[in-house]
This record gives C-alpha cells, structure tokens and sequence, in this order.
C-alpha cells in the first residue's frame, strides 16, 4: 500500500535529483543527444562568472533580509493575534490573503502597485511631501530600490505562513509563565526577551528553517516583479538556473548552478531533524 | 509603574488594534487596489491627476468584458481546473492507502519512512526542473498541461501523506481490529470502514492539493511554452500583454478572480490544515 | 509580615450572571496559615488571584498592610505566589528560576546568589542549582517554586492547590514538607485547595467557600464540630456528616457518632435509639463503614452511614434491624431552607 506513492515520489523527485548531478558534471544542452562526463568544468566556470557570484550574494541578502523581517513582523502578528476578539475571522482572512493567493497573482499585483509611472505608493508619498514630483523611486527600475521591493513583497508574501507557525508557539505558552513573571516583578520587556521568547525559540526555529528554505530556492517573486534586473541587481540562484538552464537552454551550467542550492538544504535539514529528534527525547 | 492599571490597559488596547489595522491593511492592500483597479475606466486609471482612490468616472466592466471575451483567461481557467483534478485523483489514489500504511506501521521504521517523505518536500523545484524539463520531453508531454498531471504530484503526495499519516493515528485501532476479527483482509479494512471514517481528512486533501496546483509557477513556467496551454498562474502574470503594455485594468480583475475564492475557501479550512500539521507529529 | 484583609469582595466574569466571588470579608492573622476551602467552581482561586493582584475585582477592596491595593501590582504588593503548575522557568536552571525576581528588582549579582543560596539551603535543594525543571521530580519542583518565592522575602505566601499535580503518595510527604516550611519561615500563607483533608492538617483556620460566599471561618475543631449550615458540616468530613428529615428542622449527626447501642455507650436519656438497618458495609483495615437504613419511629428509610473501628462486626445473621444510637450533644440541627445551624430541637 506503500509502495506506489514511494515509488511515484522516487521516479519523479530521487530521479530527477541525481540527474541534475549528472547533467552537472556534463554537458548536456536542450536539443543535443550525446553526453560528456566534463567533470568539474562547470562548477569551475560557474564560480568564476560574475553573474554567479553576484546571484549568489543577492540570494544571500534577499533571504537575511527577508528573514529578518518575517521574524520580527510574525513574532508581532502573532502577539495580538494570539488572544481572541470579536472580529477575528475577518482579520484571520485578511491577514492570509498573501500567502494563500497564488504568490505570481500577489507580485504582478504589487507591480502595478509600484509601476514607474501609475505607482499608487508614490503617489501617496508625493502627496505627503516626502519624495520629489518630477523624480519619484522608481521601485523596480533602481538596483538598490529594486532589491528592497523585491524583499519586502517577498516578505509580504511568506509572512502569513510564518505567522500561523508562531501562533502555534505563542499559545502554546501556559498562561501562569507571564503571571509567574508578574509576581516575580519582571517588567513587559523583561518577561518578553528573557522568558517568553527563549520559551519560543524552538518554534521560531522551526519558522526560520522554512522560510529559509523557501526564500533561498524561489524566483517566482523575482521573476514576475523584475526579471533579476535591473541588469541582473536582482538576480538570484534560482533564476539564474532558470535564465541559464532553461531559456539559455545550457541544461549543463543550469544544473551546476542550482546545485549550489544544495549546501544550505542539507544544512537546513540536518538542522531539523535535530531539532525533531530533541523533542523526542525531551 | 507610574501609570494606573486603567490606563496602562487602555494603552495596551489601543496598540493592540493599531498594530491588527496596520497589519490587515497593509497584507490585504493589493488585492483592495486589484479591486479598485479591475473596475476603474481606463482613462480614469491613467490619468494622473486623479486621486486613484477615488472613482472619477463611474465604474466599469469593461476589464471583465475584455478579460473573458478577447483574452486566453478562459482557457487558462479550464486548463488549471482540469490539472487540478487530475492532481487531485493521483494525489488521492496513491496518499491515501500510502497514510494508512504508515500510519499503521509499528516501529521505528514508520516514522523513519514518515519523515523521509516529509524530507523530500523540501527539496525545490528550481534544482529539480531542469532534469524534469528533460524528462518531461522525454514523455512527450511538453508544453501539455499533462505535464504538470505528472509532475506535480511529486510535492503533493509527501505533504499528504504526511496529513493523512496524523489523521488515521487519530482513529483507535479497536474499529479494525473488529473488522479484522469479522474476516476482513486490511486492504478490504481499508476500503469499507476507513475510507468512509475519513472524509473529513480526505477532503483536507483535496483542497490542499487543488490550492497547491493553483498557487505553482516554476514548473508550469518551465514545461509549457505556449500561451493557450497555460495555467492561471502564469497566464496572468506573463501573457497579459500587448506588445509590451500590460493591460492593468483586466489583469487585475484576473487576478481578483484568481486569488479571492481560494483564499476564502483556504481561510474555511486553515483550522483543517493546521491540525493536519500538528497531528502529523504528534506520535 | 502583613495582614490581609477583604472587604466586600466580588467578582463578576460576565454581566447578568452569578458572581465568581460574593462579597467576601476576610482577615487573615500574622503567620497563620489561612486555607481557602470550597469545591471547584467556589470561587477560592479567583479570590486569591484577587489578593494577588492577577485578577481585577468588581468591586470591594483588598487591603494588605491596611493599604488598599486594589491599583498595585503584584509585585508591588509584595506577595509571593505558587501556581498549581508551578509555573517554573522551563529553559532556565533552578539557579536561574530562584534568581530571576530578584534580577527583576536589579539586585547586584553577589548579593543575588547568596539570597539564592540562602533560599535553596533552607528548602534542601542546593545540590538540584544547575538542572532544569523538567529533569525534577514533582515535589523537587514544588521546593524550587517556593525557592523563588521565598527569596524575595515576601510578606504573604500565596499558593493555588499546589499539591493537586503531585502524585498522592507524594502528596503526603509534599503536605508535611509545606507545613514544617511554613511554621520555620512564620510568613502568613494562604492556601487554596477543595481537598478537605488537607485543610484539616494544614490550616490554622479555614475559610469554607461555596459558590462564591464564605458560609463559615474557623479553625478546623471549628468547621468540624460546630458546621455553620448544611453544606459546611457535609462538605467536611468523609463519609460526610448524616443529614435527616424531621418537621420542623434537618437534623445531623457524625458517622463516627452513630454507634452500636450497648457496647461501649449504654443507652441512655443523654443518647437518641435509632435503629439500623444494614445494606453493606466496606472494611477498610483500620475501620469499617456500614451503609444502611433507619427503621421505625420519625427517620423510617432515612439513609445514613456509620463508621466503627475495624473490631466490631456486624451482627447480620439475625437479618433484624441493629439497635444503634447517638449521643443528644452529638447531634447537629439545621433550618429546613436555608440550612443554616439553628438551636436544638427536642428529638424523639
């Protein structure tokens, strides 16, 4: 009864993933029909490009900064939320909506929302005075402004998600431990920083290692707000897979590219089946 | 604390709502503006010395008009209806007995292969799509929707399982074990006692699943190249163009019609999901 | 050390229905160990969690001191508090559980550990410093918890059934361990649990709550033996007292008080016949129970338990009724409605 789901899941994950190494160490291309074991040729290449290294380091900073924030936003979330109000539902829906809508309808939506010309936010900020009428951000067309859209909508995105997560752990507090903490005189910044968040430190990391994960393998986000432009400021891993593998149809150096995802899944995965394994035993 | 208990409370109130209304407004601010926009005359919508909050002309279905009768939307609809429901069907026929399995297996084993599967849902799409890309063409089903049929039940059934998995533990061995003691073999335990017990979960299922098939774009961007054979997904965002002018009006009304009815069916069944989630680990 | 008083105290959850706590007057005396008695649903805890400070009161005041203060927080009116869960810190050390109040208070760290060291000493768990609660045992825990407590030298120990989690053979030794702390550190300690053994051992009074009134306040001999009403003198007391019908009043009696006639008490003017019938009986080692049935006179089928030391045995071969009795100035009368205690009324 088990083994057609192994079976199925094997033949279309298993098997496409240690092709991806096979296709690595080759150099196979779309169209071609023969194959040769290249060795580490790629990789070296891959290495070298500036392309490579400039997607890796926006990755790096596009998942930092990303986390950051769902951390921060999602622990705050979750805080008024935890407790219930007439009205809950309605926010709960509210709240949801960026991570249950298809994330490829929420970003062209924020792409309209921060068109260079129509943009509703500059002209919001224009209004307040606070940026120039005749030079307004143009969000998606700068490089650094380009990279901070594409956190922040990529942070709006996952923030729901990471929010029920920390829901979990914030009810999960017994209600005594605060009372215990105002007894004991511990004011609301002490309670909050040295016991109730310590106390959620193995759901936060629960929230970390999956938004790490999602952030540092997706492109959707990126691709639909500015395609890793302007001139590849926003490139990341995963798109530059895409741009290379499968529109340059290079299947061998796309390959090699998105391997590099591998390091940080492994650690992400070792990291959580420790942190499985403790609740186990203890 | 120099404040007196009344008015600390009255304090704490009050952030508490200001931080709900800034958050609530600020997540669901797109799809307000997607709303505003869907609905909004064109020369209004591109004039700029209008407060786009506003309606300075009065409302249109135009963009409606438009996006059902001159656009591939209609189709793209069809086509993700009906990868959806083959999604769905595979999903079902091979999560379902596969949940049971494990949820039944004693021992260590059991929650080993339980979290194998689990483990496997981490592994992305953008390091698997470009050998599936291969593969794909090696079936030929490339630029077909039946390309994501196949493929994405990949992701599908581990997270199912897995939701099935802490389902079934939650129903007590004694109902089979009675039907085993009538003569039953566990297969035919299976089909006629638990299959029936287990709407509740097999229907989690079925919407998570059709969700997911909604809401993915790296493979349908990278197994389909032609328009009409697209998903909403990707349809919308890419393929709503003319030249290189998007057609504001009707995308958002698109993707109005995208997103709105699985988030409200999502927000029914969240409680479902998360106790899917939780129950799964649960040993 | 300080008094604490209630006036008037109530609290209402939810408009339009009954009140949690009914207007309670309360006074505690210096060091005494005041219990909080009531079945759950009386009302013992939300009082306490209204001493405390956790919970807000509708209206009546709390003085502590003779200081109202209803507007301080806890912390401000220096009470210490034991959850029935214990409430310990779980990722700190117990070092780091006794500590954390007096890092509240911005103590410098020397004088920090050896208030700890002080605290841990005198409940015999400064070998336990450097685990975490969940590596304790249930009553290791609990001495941790009034660690915490008593290291801020508190002027009230406040403690909410906290050996309601222990398992009950623990529980004994839980009991003797808190009675002997209290008596050694002589700070007032109220105490709230619907056990009524442990009220009888531990208290120096007892407050006896139900739903939300205090029906009666008095040490245990008084509570016992001289019920305020119906629901003192059977909520007390296990079998609880015999409670039967007469016209003009509810009358009581004790199960240890209704006794075989002849025996040991020869019948008498000062003593009322009743006789038994017996339904079963339950030996239990060191006494015997026996459930049965009043037979003849004004109290026919009237059900009552007796309850006799191990050595005597009932005599049930006759299948007869049992002549039993019970002393006049044993017996307890109470009014037919309200069923508070009224004077004595001549029995036949």
């Amino acid at each position: 009864m088990l083994a057609p789901a192994i079976f199925y899941v094997l033949a279309l994950v298993g098997v496409p993933f240690l092709l991806a190494f096979v296709y690595a160490v080759g150099d196979v291309k779309v169209g071609s029909t023969g194959y040769h074991f290249v060795g580490l040729d790629n990789f070296a290449s891959v290495l070298r490009s500036p392309a490579f290294r400039r997607a890796l380091r926006n990755s790096i900073v596009f998942t930092v900064c990303s986390q950051i924030l769902v951390l921060v936003f999602g622990n705050i979330l979750a805080l008024v939320l935890k407790d219930a109000f007439r009205g809950r539902r309605l926010i709960r829906f509210l709240v949801l909506l960026p991570w249950v809508a298809p994330v490829s309808i929420g970003s062209i939506g924020w792409k309209w929302i921060l068109d260079s010309l129509y943009s509703v936010v500059n002209w919001v900020l224009i209004r307040l005075r606070l940026v120039n009428e005749f030079s307004p951000p143009m969000w998606l067309g700068e490089p650094t402004l380009a990279m901070i859209s594409v956190i922040l909508v990529h942070t709006w995105h996952v923030l729901p998600f990471a929010t029920v997560i920390l829901l979990a752990g914030w009810t999960a507090i017994p209600k005594d431990i605060p009372e215990a903490c105002a007894v004991d005189g511990a004011g609301y910044f002490r309670t909050l920083f040295q016991i109730t968040l310590p106390m959620l430190r193995p759901i936060i990391n629960v929230a970390l290692l999956f938004g790490i994960v999602f952030t540092f393998t997706d492109m959707t986000v990126i691709y639909i707000l500015t395609r890793g432009g302007p001139y590849d400021t926003t490139q990341v891993l995963p798109s530059l897979a895409f741009f290379t593998g499968i529109l340059g149809s290079d299947l061998a150096e796309g390959a090699a590219i998105s391997i590099f995802l591998l390091p940080l899944l492994v650690l992400v995965a070792w990291r959580m089946l420790r942190t499985a394994h403790r609740a186990e035993v203890g | 604390m120099a404040m007196g208990r009344r008015a600390r409370r009255a304090l704490s109130t009050a952030a508490r709502w200001g931080t709900l209304a800034a958050f609530s407004a600020g997540l669901s601010f797109p799809f307000y503006w997607m709303l505003i926009t869907a609905f909004k005359r064109t020369s209004d919508l591109y004039d700029l010395k209008n407060n786009p909050f506003l309606f300075h002309q009065p409302p249109t279905l135009e963009h409606l008009r438009l996006l059902f009768q001159e656009t591939l939307f209609p189709r793209w609809l069809w086509n993700t209806a009906l990868a959806g429901a083959g999604v769905v069907a595979i999903t079902l026929l091979l999560a379902l007995p596969a949940g049971y399995a494990l949820a039944r297996l004693t021992g260590r084993w059991g929650e080993r292969l339980g979290i194998a599967i689990f483990l496997t849902y981490l592994v992305p799409p953008t390091l698997l799509f470009i050998p599936l890309s291969r593969v794909v063409a090696a079936l030929g089903l490339q630029d077909t929707i039946w390309s994501l049929v196949v493929v994405y039940p990949s992701f599908t059934i581990p997270f199912s399982t897995w939701l099935l998995m802490g389902f079934f533990k939650s129903i007590p061995r004694e109902l089979e074990d009675a039907a085993m003691v009538d003569g039953l073999t566990r297969f035919q335990t299976f089909r006629k006692l638990i299959v029936p017990v287990s709407v509740s979960g097999i229907l989690t299922v079925v919407i998570f699943s059709f969700t997911l098939v909604t809401q993915e774009f790296v493979y349908a961007l990278t197994f389909i190249s032609s328009a009409s054979h697209q998903t909403v997904g990707v349809g919308v965002p890419i393929y709503l163009v003319r030249g290189d002018v998007y057609y504001w009006g009707s995308l958002m009304a698109a993707c109005l019609i995208a997103s709105l009815p699985i988030g409200a069916v999502y927000n029914l069944f969240l409680d479902r999901f998360i106790a899917g989630f939780t129950f799964g680990s649960v040993k | 050390m300080a008094i604490v008083q209630t006036r008037g105290l109530t609290k209402v959850f939810r408009e339009g229905q009954a009140g949690a706590v009914v207007g309670v007057d309360l006074e505690s005396r210096e060091g005494e160990f005041l219990v909080l008695l009531g079945p759950s649903g009386s009302g013992k805890t939300t009082l306490l969690r209204m001493i405390a400070g956790l919970e807000e009161p509708t209206s009546g005041d709390v003085l502590i001191g003779g200081v109202v203060v209803n507007d301080m927080t806890p912390r401000e009116r220096r009470i210490a508090m034991v959850f029935q869960s214990y409430a310990l810190y779980p990722h700190l050390t117990v070092l780091g559980n006794i500590v954390f109040p007096l890092k509240a208070q911005r103590m410098p760290r020397e004088e920090r550990e050896k208030k700890a060291t002080w605290a841990a000493d005198l409940l015999g768990i400064g070998h336990l410093m450097a685990r975490r609660p969940r590596e304790l045992s249930g009553g290791e825990r609990q001495r941790v918890a009034l660690a915490r407590a008593i290291v801020r030298e508190p002027s009230v120990f406040l403690l909410d059934e906290p050996l309601s989690n222990l398992d009950a053979k623990l529980r004994a030794s839980a009991r003797e361990e808190l009675e002997q702390f209290q008596r050694r550190v002589g700070t007032t300690m109220i105490y709230v649990t619907h056990d009524q053994i442990e009220a009888m051992a531990m208290g120096d009074r007892v407050v006896v709550m139900n739903h939300g009134k205090v029906r009666q306040i008095g040490t245990p001999a008084d509570v016992y033996d001289d019920p305020a009403d119906t629901f003192v003198a059977t909520f007390l007391g296990s079998p609880p007292m015999n409670l039967v019908q007469s016209d003009y009043a509810v009358i009581g009696f004790r199960p240890e008080h209704l006794v075989p006639a002849g025996a040991s008490a020869p019948a008498s003017p000062s003593s009322l016949s009743l006789s038994f019938r017996l339904d079963h009986d339950e030996y239990l080692g060191s006494e015997r129970i026996l459930y049965g049935r009043l037979e003849g006179g004004r109290f026919d089928g009237e059900k009552v338990v007796s309850r006799l030391p191990a050595t005597f045995h009932p005599d049930t071969s006759s299948g007869s009724a049992l002549p039993f009795q019970v002393e006049r100035r044993k017996l307890k009368f109470f009014d037919r409605e309200s069923g508070a205690r009224r004077d004595p009324v001549a029995v036949e």
